[in-house]
């Protein structure tokens, strides 16, 4: 075995779990997402299938699975077909840049390789990231426009001025971080994040960057479509908007897409800003385990930071009212761009004047 | 004018600072929600567990029977004329020779039906009967698909045998 049949095996691999890993987790997001309302609620939640309705996910699936599946007659067929799978595929495509955990070596016949645990560190990640998630919004705007309905069509519409309102703000609040730590690798951002504390403060980048990382959340919830910016979705108003014309396992498909999107950009934001898979005293424990282990803690803390970042979607979503369209817009264009900006400026000065 | 002292007068002013950069009020409803977290849920499990019902809940009827498993029922027809959503009809026959241990009295109700959709659950049948023979157990009218399966007959009503022996019994322990 060549090194590069090694490395396609191992990419092959890393790529499968990921994946998998990104709709276990999606399915078990939307398991959770009902628990989490009904504890908010004082109900119990899905409580039948399984122990604490562990297996409900799997029951919804096949339910949606065997559901009549409706194509409006007056839709544009093909571009309704292809919103949910463009949906659902940019929504795991970002997950290739997300370093998952520190390099690990095995032996080979060759001798010692170091395998990453990152599917692509590309160096300009951050661009990437940007670049997928605009793609991803035209699933939401090729479903509302091919359903061929008002409802959709008003909903699409939003979806799209949303985006664009709060991905200014969006990028404008990275060029801060980006600054700062030089940088646009995923992988180089987190390993400078190393440990929790570095000649005398903390390397996190929550730290560095608070008003960054706040203008960032609050953004991601605009990107993710999730309360209280879920303008394209709004039930109560355009009667779920894009999702209206779709039925059966296509309108799974957007669902459970939102759901991955959840949990790629709570992975981003615990990687921009929370450290990555670092955590305090990692070094001691890095000497005391073997380096397949340390990997593998790594990836374990990593994963409870993007399950931290889930609840705190939920939480929110539970507790916030929906904003109305145009305090939406108000706030991205005269809140949070304004404030993104200052914080680019302050972040320039110091970075130009104090760290040199 | 003010019905009840409890009118807030809605205030219009403009967002000050802090409302308009929401985190404080974001962390004042996450605390709510989140304190939710500690409370225990409302929920009870259906079938598994039941509310406790009042000692006066009115629920599916049931015909009852004498000491010695006689149907007490004399089809003089006093429920139907109570029933205000006339819900009971039955039709009366008379006692064959022979048949003392399955009737009490002369007469008996041949046909006796209630339309569970009519029924209210006011309980006057109870109230009207000179004969006791009409109850209004604890037992929840059961939803079906069908719309015959809600007119109860004699027979899904009658106390059987098995009800009445273990009544006997609980009485004898008591």
């Amino acid at each position: 075995m060549n090194i590069d049949t090694f490395l396609l095996v191992e990419k092959t691999v890393l790529i499968l779990i990921i994946i998998l890993a990104s709709m276990g987790v999606a399915a078990y997001a939307t398991w959770a997402e009902r628990k989490v309302a009904a504890i908010m609620q004082d109900r119990v939640g899905p409580s039948r299938a399984g122990p604490f309705g562990l297996l409900q996910p799997l029951a919804d699936g096949g339910k949606l699975f065997f559901k009549e599946e409706i194509v409006p007659n007056n839709s544009t067929k093909w571009l309704f077909m292809l919103a949910p799978a463009l949906f659902i595929f940019t929504s795991l495509l970002t997950s290739a840049i997300i370093p998952w955990g520190p390099d690990f070596t095995i032996q080979t016949a060759d001798g010692a390789r170091s395998v990453g645990l990152q599917v692509a560190d590309i160096n300009i990640g951050i661009l990437y990231f940007f670049g997928v998630v605009s793609v991803g919004l035209y699933g939401i705007m090729l479903g509302g426009w091919a359903s061929n309905n008002k409802f959709s069509l008003l909903s699409s519409i939003r979806a799209a001025s949303q985006a664009i309102s709060y991905e200014l703000a969006l990028g404008l609040s990275l060029i801060a971080l980006v600054m700062l730590t030089g940088t646009m690798s995923l992988r180089e951002i987190t390993a400078q994040q190393h440990g929790f504390w570095a000649d005398g403060y903390f390397t996190w980048n929550v730290f560095k960057q608070p008003l960054g990382f706040v203008i960032f959340l609050t953004c991601t919830f605009a990107e993710l479509n999730r309360a209280p910016f879920d303008m394209a979705e709004s039930e109560s108003e355009l009667n779920t908007g894009f999702l209206l014309e779709y039925s059966s396992m296509k309108m799974g498909m957007f669902l459970f897409a939102e759901y991955i999107n959840m949990f790629i950009s709570s992975a981003i934001l615990a990687t921009l800003f929370f450290g990555g898979y670092n955590f305090p005293w990692m070094d001691q424990v890095a000497q005391a385990v073997p380096s397949g282990l340390f990997s593998l803690i790594c990836v374990v803390v990593l994963m409870a930071k993007i399950v931290g970042f889930i609840l705190f979607f939920m939480f929110i979503r539970w507790t916030l009212p929906r904003f109305r369209f145009d305090q939406v817009t108000k706030l991205g264009w005269l809140g949070l761009i304004p404030l993104a900006l200052v914080n680019m400026l302050v972040t320039g000065a110091v970075v130009l004047f104090i760290l040199k | 004018m003010n019905l009840t002292n409890r009118s807030v007068a809605v205030d219009r002013s403009p967002m000050t600072f802090s409302e308009k950069i929401y985190i404080p009020g974001i962390l004042k409803g996450l605390k709510i929600t989140l304190s939710h977290i500690f409370k225990k849920p409302a929920t009870v499990r259906y079938p598994e567990e039941t509310r406790p019902f009042s000692p006066v809940f009115r629920g599916l009827h049931v015909l009852n029977r004498d000491e010695e498993g006689r149907e007490k029922c004399t089809a003089c027809g006093l429920c139907a004329l109570a029933c205000p959503a006339e819900a009971i009809t039955m039709e009366a026959a008379e006692r064959l020779p022979g048949e003392e241990h399955l009737y009490r009295e002369e007469k008996y109700a041949a046909k006796y039906e209630i339309n569970m959709l009519r029924c209210i659950f006011c309980g006057n049948c109870e109230e009207a009967c000179p004969k006791d023979a009409i109850y209004l157990s604890e037992t929840i009218m059961p939803a079906n698909y069908r719309r015959d399966y809600f007119v109860y007959k004699k027979e899904d009503m009658l106390i059987t045998d098995e009800q009445v022996k273990a009544k006997r019994l609980k009485l004898q322990k008591a």
